[in-house]
């Protein structure tokens, strides 16, 4: 199963559809709709298999009930934006779009952060290597100047929300950048590498010392699969 | 360059007092570890901004403001919340205990209950982490009841604002115990809100609302 997550592109995967028919894809930045239903998407690995960095638990409420609200909050208010577009209700469409962007961007999120990740037996934690790695370098130094940084941002997060390493589409640089709540990373910016820091993402195992958590997460962390996603 | 030292203010009841309700487990994290760090950040940076002050460093100044809002408003708000939460059986639980508040509650949604079913859609309705409060509006001679949520740690501080009553849809205000399931945690939260303190700020000012923060100067 992790083969089909993989080997789409990261964008395909957050938006793939489960729809029977061809006529589903559609483009990402909520300019148009899927006409199909979002489903979740199986993990690459088992629940466990992140142990000791995030539990078992964690990874199971996480994809099954958190992130499944994400996927079906997203697909009835889908379907609701196009029922006020068939109506040509202008006003409802513009109310449910905080809405799309807020379940919609948990979908995308989500499915962007389970693909990278991976146990340290299947290579999570293995530092990234090729483009990639030169581009971390060229910017920041090194990997370990990179992942201070990066878990700063974690830190500063105000609420809930999440820390990318985005590529910037108009340069081709790399930088990290945070999101409010479930604000996906679209437009200018091409999602990389993402980690969740919403409590619920370590709160059951961390608590609040969360900063153990930030620092553990690089020991899972697939870097074959940022590396997949730089261009 | 002395800047105000803000401390934890003590809890009016022990850690496993709103069970089942709230366990103890989140009230001790909630209130010994959350509530202090916002308390520890928050004099940092009003240390900083002392230094900064005295210096004439405006820049610094600025660049400050959006973590003191956000360590003060964390200070504020959980000082706030822990005084209108109250034992489940302690008669200041009961909304009768709020006469007056309660009669403009009634005044304003119809029934107490309409009012629950307004406040919670509210609650649920929060994208992230945040807080739901009942707030009196004053204009002029009139007041109102409204209820609003704020992001994150973002206070009711504005012009003419008392806040009644706030419940914290932060994830670590629940999630030990409700886990995702949100919708229970807001529905039993009912059995302990302090409507006593309710009440004293409804009828007070502002400046009453607020007495509790001074004091843990």
């Amino acid at each position: 199963m992790n083969s089909t997550l993989l080997r789409t592109t990261a964008l395909r995967s957050a938006l793939r559809a489960s729809a029977p028919t061809a006529a589903t894809r559609a483009g990402l930045a909520g300019t148009t709709f899927v006409r199909g239903k979002a489903t979740l998407p199986d993990l690459p690995y088992d629940y466990g298999a992140l142990e000791p960095s995030i539990s078992g638990a964690i990874m199971e409420l996480h994809h099954k009930n958190h992130h499944n609200t994400y996927v079906t909050s997203f697909n009835t208010f889908s379907e609701q934006i196009a029922e006020a577009k068939a109506k040509e209700d202008i006003t409802a469409q513009i109310a449910l779009q905080p809405l799309l962007n807020f379940h919609g961007g948990g979908h995308v999120n989500h499915t962007l952060f389970w693909e990278n990740l991976a146990p340290t037996a299947q290579g999570g934690g293995e530092p990234p290597s090729g483009a990639l790695a030169k581009a971390i370098n060229d910017s920041y130094g090194s990997l370990d100047a990179f992942q201070t940084k990066f878990n700063a941002a974690l830190a500063g997060v105000q609420g809930s929300g999440w820390a990318w390493l985005v590529q910037d589409t108009q340069t081709g640089s790399v930088g990290i950048k945070t999101y409010a709540n479930q604000d996906p990373v679209v437009g200018q910016f091409r999602p990389i590498l993402g980690i969740d820091a919403w409590e619920h993402a370590y709160y059951l195992q961390y608590q609040n010392r969360k900063a153990e958590y930030f620092k553990a997460i690089w020991n899972v962390i697939n870097w074959k699969a940022a590396e997949k996603r730089f261009q | 360059m002395s800047a105000p030292t803000y401390t934890l203010p003590p809890l009016p009841y022990a850690y496993d007092a709103l069970e089942p309700h709230i366990s103890a487990q989140i009230m001790e994290l909630h209130h010994s570890k959350h509530h202090q760090t916002y308390i520890t950040n928050l004099n940092a940076a009003l240390k900083t901004q002392a230094e900064a002050v005295h210096a004439s460093d405006i820049t610094t100044q600025v660049s400050l403001q959006q973590g003191i809002r956000f360590n003060a408003g964390g200070h504020i708000n959980h000082s706030l919340f822990w005084q209108n939460l109250a034992p489940a059986s302690s008669g200041d639980a009961k909304s009768s205990a709020a006469p007056q508040l309660v009669k403009q509650i009634k005044a304003t949604w119809g029934d107490e209950d309409k009012f629950r079913d307004a406040f919670k859609t509210a609650l649920l309705g929060i994208q992230g982490s945040g807080w739901g409060w009942l707030v009196k509006v004053e204009t002029g001679n009139e007041q109102r009841l409204t209820i609003v949520t704020t992001k994150d740690q973002d206070p009711v501080v504005g012009k003419g604002e008392v806040p009644i009553f706030g419940v914290d849809m932060w994830e670590h205000a629940y999630y030990l115990q409700y886990l995702n399931g949100k919708a229970a945690y807001v529905e039993n939260i009912w059995n302990v809100i302090n409507w006593k303190t309710a009440e004293d700020r409804y009828l007070g000012t502002r400046a009453d609302a607020f007495k509790l923060l001074k004091a843990s100067i």
